[in-house]
């Protein structure tokens, strides 16, 4: 090998900035039982993605639950949503708006 | 009304689903299932020396038949052993189904003898996994573990079942239906028009084939459109095969170790139709830069893949076999001189340097040498390192099937465990590993298996005593610092081999290295082919990681 290489080195790209201000709100429909939180979470928890809030409880005879996810907006969020949906306990994913009431009473709770 | 215990369920329902061979390691928590293992008559149970081993065994059988295999692993340990197997058929969406033995429920939680939590650990590194909690939820588990393996994109599946799971007496009215594939999703036709008109409209198509192409079996459907439309096409790592490499439209591996003509065709492409690949950062090198000027078309099964990386203009979610049926008609047929002719200039300028392809005793030399001794049929299976980018480079591949590695997770072991794997599953072929001598020590145990099973497996050792590629990058980009990347005690290989019960030759001292290797490859039986090779021997073009493709050294 040329002496010319003898400079080079590996370049590592700087990771982007991603997290903006405004919320969201998810809705996701899921199976219900042991481990399905542990798969959503860890998909955000990878990506760093900030979750807000997470509220969850089962719907109708308990087949089914729904989680309510509040996030910051991000660059990434299609993406984000499109990995959560692929999950074979995703029955579905609804984005909302950051104003959805689902979150709104809870304040007083962590007060 | 039938009754039987969990473990008989889950062999019954292997056997219904078409299962013949299984690899595996016993231990506490699986010993139910291999109670019932003993009583089939239907399913060969291949002893592996290590559960890695088994797991790329499974693989080696999904990557060659297409169809979901099976391993099987104790708890605890048994379990973590997998892990990397799992891990590496996640990342090149191959189809198998781990089933691992579990503490009994009532001592999950405790910090049981060999209790490992299986279900956590492997959920980021499976398509979806079970913790089954009861013997008739395995009626439901078991076909649909398979059925999730194989739809859509595939991907390894992972079932926990806890001892007394195993052992508990379930009854029922009858069987689960075998499972099928689901339908793949359907799409549109408008974006096939659009792509049509696009593909008429281009001046400079580039056709970029990832691994969904040998997935979805569309190999042929691909190169009939390159050939309708004349376009240039390029293979992912995943894809060497789908189009001959001596096809004259074929312009090789893009990519960090692809040819220079190769990269440079692709930086004067004004359209990129990607058909299932995902724009991987070894693949296209810094995203920005890649393809500046093209538009790009994606299709793949897998929306999530879909302006992942890079944003597309069209954007096709379907399968690609059943995408490209619905657009060949649609394709003008088109001659592109210009284009053509360009291409083939960049290649005659640029083309993959071969130094010491005439010498078996050279890394390129080698491979040619091999392949000189072999048909089509054969399979080839590489470890990880330089002597895999040397023969993804210059091996003569024709066929979809035909190569089998480790592509996304990279695991150095998987080439030789693999190769045992496909030989089991067509023992009519001759199956190749090319291995490096810091790669074959990580799954060496398996001669064992080998031997036992006397699988027609040739493992061609590229020995340079180093990890090459290591050696190779702390040479280029950390100022020649070798660190731990030489081997400073040789290992006898021959001996080893040996020692396993495997045959073994050395081309070294050979005066005539082609004769003893057409010798030894076409002997069937499990055989070491041992020949050294020059530490300083590096692997060229290669892009430095993280830049462009079109900076490549070399």
């Amino acid at each position: 090998m040329s002496e010319q290489n003898t400079n080079l080195s590996e370049y590592i790209p700087d990771v982007p900035e991603h997290t903006g201000f405004k919320k969201v709100v998810l809705e996701l429909g899921v199976a219900n039982h042991p481990g399905v939180m542990s798969h959503i979470c860890g998909l955000f928890a990878r990506r760093a993605f900030n979750v807000e809030g997470i509220l969850c409880m089962p719907v109708g005879s308990g087949e089914t639950s729904r989680i309510w996810l509040l996030i910051f907006e991000d660059e990434r969020l299609e993406k984000m949503i499109r990995q959560v949906e692929k999950l074979e306990d995703v029955l579905y994913v609804k984005q909302h708006d950051g104003e959805h009431p689902v979150f709104g009473r809870l304040d007083e709770f962590f007060k | 009304m039938m009754q039987m215990t969990g473990a008989d369920l889950i062999v019954k329902l292997l056997e219904r689903q078409g299962i013949s061979t299984i690899a595996g390691v016993p231990g506490g928590a699986a010993l139910p299932m291999y109670d019932a293992l003993s009583k089939s008559e239907k399913i060969h149970h291949v002893l592996c020396r290590h559960e890695q081993g088994a797991g790329f065994i499974a693989q080696g059988m999904a990557r060659v038949s297409g169809r979901p295999e099976v391993c099987l692993a104790s708890s605890g340990p048994g379990a973590t052993n997998l892990i990397t197997a799992i891990a590496d058929a996640k990342l090149d969406s191959i189809p198998i189904i781990a089933l691992t033995g579990q503490v009994p429920l009532s001592m999950i939680g405790t910090d049981a003898f060999q209790e490992v939590d299986t279900y956590g650990l492997t959920i980021p590194i499976t398509k979806h996994n079970f913790l089954v909690r009861s013997a008739k939820e395995l009626l439901t588990a078991i076909p649909a573990a398979f059925r999730i393996a194989m739809s859509d994109r595939p991907g390894p599946v992972l079932v926990d079942v806890p001892k007394d799971v195993q052992n508990q007496i379930v009854s029922f009215e009858e069987y689960p239906d075998v499972v099928v594939p689901d339908a793949a999703p359907s799409f549109d036709i408008g974006a096939i028009e659009e792509i049509a008109k696009m593909i008429e409209a281009a001046e400079r198509p580039v056709l970029y084939l990832g691994g969904g192409v040998i997935h979805s079996g569309a190999s042929q459907l691909a190169v009939t459109l390159a050939e309708q439309a004349s376009l240039p096409t390029t293979m992912t790592l995943m894809a060497l095969g789908a189009m001959p490499m001596d096809h004259p439209l074929s312009v090789g591996m893009l990519g960090m170790h692809g040819a220079r003509y190769t990269n440079y065709v692709l930086e004067e492409a004004d359209l990129l139709i990607c058909v299932g690949a995902r724009f991987d950062d070894r693949a296209i090198g810094k995203t920005a830069e890649f393809c500046p000027n093209a538009k790009i078309i994606h299709i793949d099964i897998d929306r999530s893949e879909l302006h992942k990386v890079k944003t597309a203009h069209v954007a096709i979610a379907g399968d690609v076999g059943q995408v490209l049926s619905e657009l060949l008609p649609r394709v003008k047929p088109q001659l592109r001189k210009r284009w053509l002719s360009h291409v083939e200039s960049l290649k005659g300028r640029f083309p993959l340097a071969m130094p010491g392809v005439d010498n078996p005793r050279s890394p390129y030399g080698l491979i040619h040498a091999v392949a000189s001794c072999l048909d089509d049929s054969a399979i080839i299976t590489s470890d990880v390192g330089q002597h895999q980018m040397w023969v993804a480079q210059a091996y003569p591949f024709r066929r979809a099937r035909q190569w089998l590695n480790s592509g996304g997770l990279g695991t150095m072991g998987f080439g030789f465990p693999a190769a045992i794997g496909a030989a089991l599953a067509e023992p009519e072929r001759t199956v190749v590993c090319f291995s490096g001598d810091g790669s074959l020590k990580m799954n060496i145990q398996e001669m064992a298996t080998a031997a036992q099973e006397n699988a027609n497996v040739k493992i061609v050792l590229f020995n340079n005593q180093s990890l090459g590629l290591v050696h190779q990058q702390q040479n280029l980009f950390y100022g020649k610092r070798i660190m731990a990347s030489r081997y400073e005690r040789p290992t006898d290989f021959l001996k080893i081999a040996e020692g396993f019960g495997m045959r073994a030759v050395d081309l070294d001292p050979a005066p005539n290295p082609r004769a003893v290797l057409a010798e030894a490859l076409n002997t069937p039986g499990p055989c070491l082919i041992h020949a050294t090779i020059d530490p300083n021997e590096f692997v060229y073009p290669m892009v430095p990681p993280g830049a462009a493709n079109s900076e490549m050294i070399g």
